[in-house]
């Protein structure tokens, strides 16, 4: 029963080699939900990869025509829940340019936080989950998600929701936070300081680990701009491209941050840039704070049900990922006539093909891994 | 022709017979015991709890796993090899479980000692290999049929540093039998005497035994299991059996030729409670540390392991036989050894670290198997 391809490897003088083909998911432990690839190997060495994405489409865009401004909000959350905050942020921000809202001091302050928060749980629920693909045994996970799930805890104080926060609201927040949030996000970050400390003596300085993502799956600065990634994928490769810095929103201007770049664009490089970017997080979180002012959350005159003037807008943000941004057409009324997300994981699988052929099979997993794909946002 | 087991007088068969029952019946014991600790060890590793929901603080978890996995259908995929399959699971088991005729467990209670005993350990623990690749070729299964070829390189890569770094300790006490060897460090432990070739055992044997960071047959990220894939119930058990039992036995045989076994290092003897303590303790310490190994390093890629075994290993178990062979036909005092022993694992880990450290480039390799699909393409 096990098919091969009829070609054959080109070393074959003395006896003749087949090349295998491997169906690699939907169900897989290591293709983070429900993602197929078939790979075919020469041996260990992988010769082509074509991925099949469509698993988890639910239409998510379109269903947003249907419903009004505040309802699509949900959808949002549920196109990337790993970092809910910030798909709800490029979607409230597209509405709020399209009717034109003035959103409070206050509301983007503690918006920037929740943003900033959300890259932390995101960055280590990757985190975890690349130590898993690259083989051990449950630890950086577990580690993993004791950060997030404080993270998280203080999510659900602020939201009501752990994943699915339907928070932001077009022109400001649903209701203000807990009285006692800055002193809860400072708990957190101490202990996320001290989760990124330990991601570093148990990952970046073992030297197995350094053994296995070092040199793998490299791309070039070009070839990862013209293949369209963003976000620390591209980063890694040496390109210096952050929205928040160069079109700031929010108040992205008023923080001091650097903007972490790789050198080589392996898998290390697209690991180490996360992280770094982890320690930045913490960076922006604390001027935040020390910013964030009593005042109103929402414009002094909202109306019940929003309408937007007709017109087009397209609002990019910078999402754990990359470029997470969305395309809304509005022909006046209380719902969008169209509304497109451009998904940062969509475009960096783009590049998957390019980074595995000729890499080992077990690389093929961690190079998936590094890329840091949510399904349901490739999908929708 | 007799022998004595309990004072009574037997058929050397019968006695041999009834003492392999006794120690298979004892292994599968401890065999649950080990993978209860292991649970709980990670779990502490992990910052969990661990088994607690099946008897006082989990402890009759095992005992659960096993009732589920014997209720379980036994499943064999409708293309599998019938024989090949169904048989697997014995060629893991059983070589193994012979394995433990030679461990001497404490003074006097073993199965038999026989005088080659080591050669015997190294010969018979390898024919497991065998049900390894029967189970991947078995299955039909392409994950399986990778897995059991990594195993087969694998398992014949590592085979002989494991075998060359008992032969150099077992050259030092001059018997192959492993309870002369556990005399012979009566004073001094032999890992004094031999740190290298203790380190080089201690990593093949991890590969042996496909434990972290050498699990790369059964790889669960990549190749979900490996061989194990297709199977269910009580014979997936049996393989699970067979690497605790291969985990026990190479952790005893570890500790009998490097950490000396059920003697304690400075010639006194206190007894049969006092040695069963040590052996328990040593083999435990040895198991504990391949537990530890498991829970914090990530998993080694086929090339690197195998270049592991032969640019490294290999050179330096051939290295510490020379230093032994020197030391021992020109008489030199042994403290040479341990100095030779500490400089040349300090060199080990050093080329170690500048293989891994070398400059980042794209492969070569990478580079090339592009430009054949470009060739292929036009």
């Amino acid at each position: 029963m096990v098919e091969v391809l009829s070609q054959t490897s080109d070393q074959s003088a003395e006896f003749e080699t087949q090349d295998l083909l491997l169906n690699v998911g939907p169900q897989h432990p290591s293709t983070h939900g429900v993602f197929r690839m078939v790979m075919t190997v020469d041996g260990e060495v992988v010769r082509d990869v074509i991925p099949y994405i469509g698993y988890l489409h639910r239409g998510a865009e379109k269903l947003c025509e249907t419903m009004d401004f505040r309802q699509g909000i949900g959808f949002m959350d549920r196109t990337e829940y790993l970092a809910a905050f910030n798909a709800e942020l490029s979607y409230v921000m597209a509405v709020e340019a399209l009717a034109d809202l003035e959103v409070p001091e206050r509301a983007q302050w503690i918006r920037m936080i929740l943003c900033e928060l959300n890259r932390l749980s995101s960055h280590f629920m990757f985190l975890g989950a690349f130590g898993v693909d690259t083989g051990v045994f449950g630890t950086p996970f577990i580690y993993a998600w004791r950060e997030r799930e404080a993270l998280i805890d203080l999510f659900e104080e602020v939201s009501g929701d752990r994943m699915m926060y339907a928070y932001f609201r077009p022109g400001g927040i649903a209701w203000d936070v807990p009285v006692n949030f800055v002193d809860r996000v400072r708990e957190v970050l101490i202990s996320a300081t001290q989760g990124i400390d330990d991601f570093d003596s148990l990952l970046s300085e073992n030297e197995i680990f350094l053994a296995r993502t070092q040199g793998i799956g490299s791309i070039s600065a070009e070839r990862a701009i013209a293949l369209g990634m963003s976000g620390p994928s591209l980063r890694a490769s040496g390109v210096d491209m952050d929205i928040r810095r160069d079109e700031p929103y929010l108040k992205y201007d008023q923080v001091e941050w650097d903007v972490i770049t790789g050198e080589h664009g392996d898998v290390f490089d697209r690991y180490y840039c996360r992280v770094m970017e982890m320690r930045e997080s913490i960076k922006i979180i604390n001027q935040c704070l020390e910013h964030l002012a009593p005042g109103p959350i929402l414009p002094e005159k909202m109306p019940r049900m929003l309408r937007t003037p007709p017109g087009e807008v397209y609002l990019r943000t910078e999402a754990p990922r990359g470029e997470y941004g969305v395309y809304m057409v509005s022909r006046g009324g209380n719902r969008p006539y169209r509304c497109k997300v451009r998904s940062s994981c969509l475009s960096n699988l783009q590049a998957l093909h390019e980074l595995t052929v000729g890499e080992y099979m077990a690389d093929a997993i961690v190079i998936l891994g590094s890329i840091d794909i949510v399904l349901s946002e490739v999908d929708r | 022709m007799s022998v004595d087991l309990f004072g009574m007088s037997l058929n050397p068969w019968a006695d041999a017979a009834i003492r392999l029952q006794l120690v298979v019946a004892f292994m599968t014991v401890v065999v649950m015991g080990l993978i209860y600790a292991e649970r709980k060890i990670l779990a502490r590793f992990h910052q969990r709890v661990g088994p607690q929901k099946t008897g006082p603080r989990g402890l009759l978890q095992s005992v659960a796993d096993a009732v589920k996995l014997v209720g379980k259908e036994d499943l064999r995929p409708a293309a599998a090899d019938p024989w090949t399959f169904e048989l697997a699971p014995y060629f893991v088991f059983i070589p193994i479980f012979l394995g433990f005729v030679i461990v001497p467990w404490v003074q006097g209670w073993n199965v038999r000692l026989l005088e080659l005993g080591i050669l015997y350990f190294v010969a018979i623990s390898s024919i497991s290999i065998v049900g390894w690749v029967m189970a991947g070729w078995g299955s039909d299964n392409r994950y399986a049929i990778i897995g059991a070829l990594r195993a087969a390189a694998q398992g014949i890569s590592y085979e002989l540093p494991l075998v060359l770094a008992l032969l150099s300790a077992s050259m030092l006490a001059g018997s192959l039998q492993l309870d002369k060897i556990v005399e012979f460090q009566s004073v001094v432990p032999l890992i004094v005497w031999q740190p290298l070739g203790f380190f080089i055992f201690f990593v093949a044997a991890l590969a042996e035994l496909n434990r972290t960071p050498f699990d790369i047959p059964v790889g669960e990220s990549e190749i979900v299991g490996g061989p194990f894939v297709e199977y269910s119930g009580i014979r997936w058990s049996m393989f699970f059996l067979a690497e605790y039992a291969g985990m026990l036995i190479m952790a005893f045989v570890g500790s009998s030729v490097f950490l000396g076994g059920y003697s304690w290092p400075f010639g006194e003897d206190f007894g049969l409670p006092f040695q069963m303590l040590l052996a328990a303790g040593k083999g435990g310490l040895f198991i504990f540390l391949i537990f530890w190994v498991r829970a914090s390093v990530p998993r080694l890629r086929i090339d690197q392991l195998m270049g592991y075994s032969w640019k490294i290993l290999l050179p330096f178990s051939f290295l510490q036989i020379l230093i032994n062979g020197f030391v021992l036909v020109y008489g030199l005092p042994h403290i040479i050894l341990l100095i030779t022993g500490v400089l040349s694992l300090g060199l080990l880990f050093w080329v170690t670290e500048g293989i891994v450290k070398r400059p980042l480039q794209p492969r070569r390799r990478r580079a090339r198997a592009i430009a054949v699909q470009e060739a292929e393409v036009s």
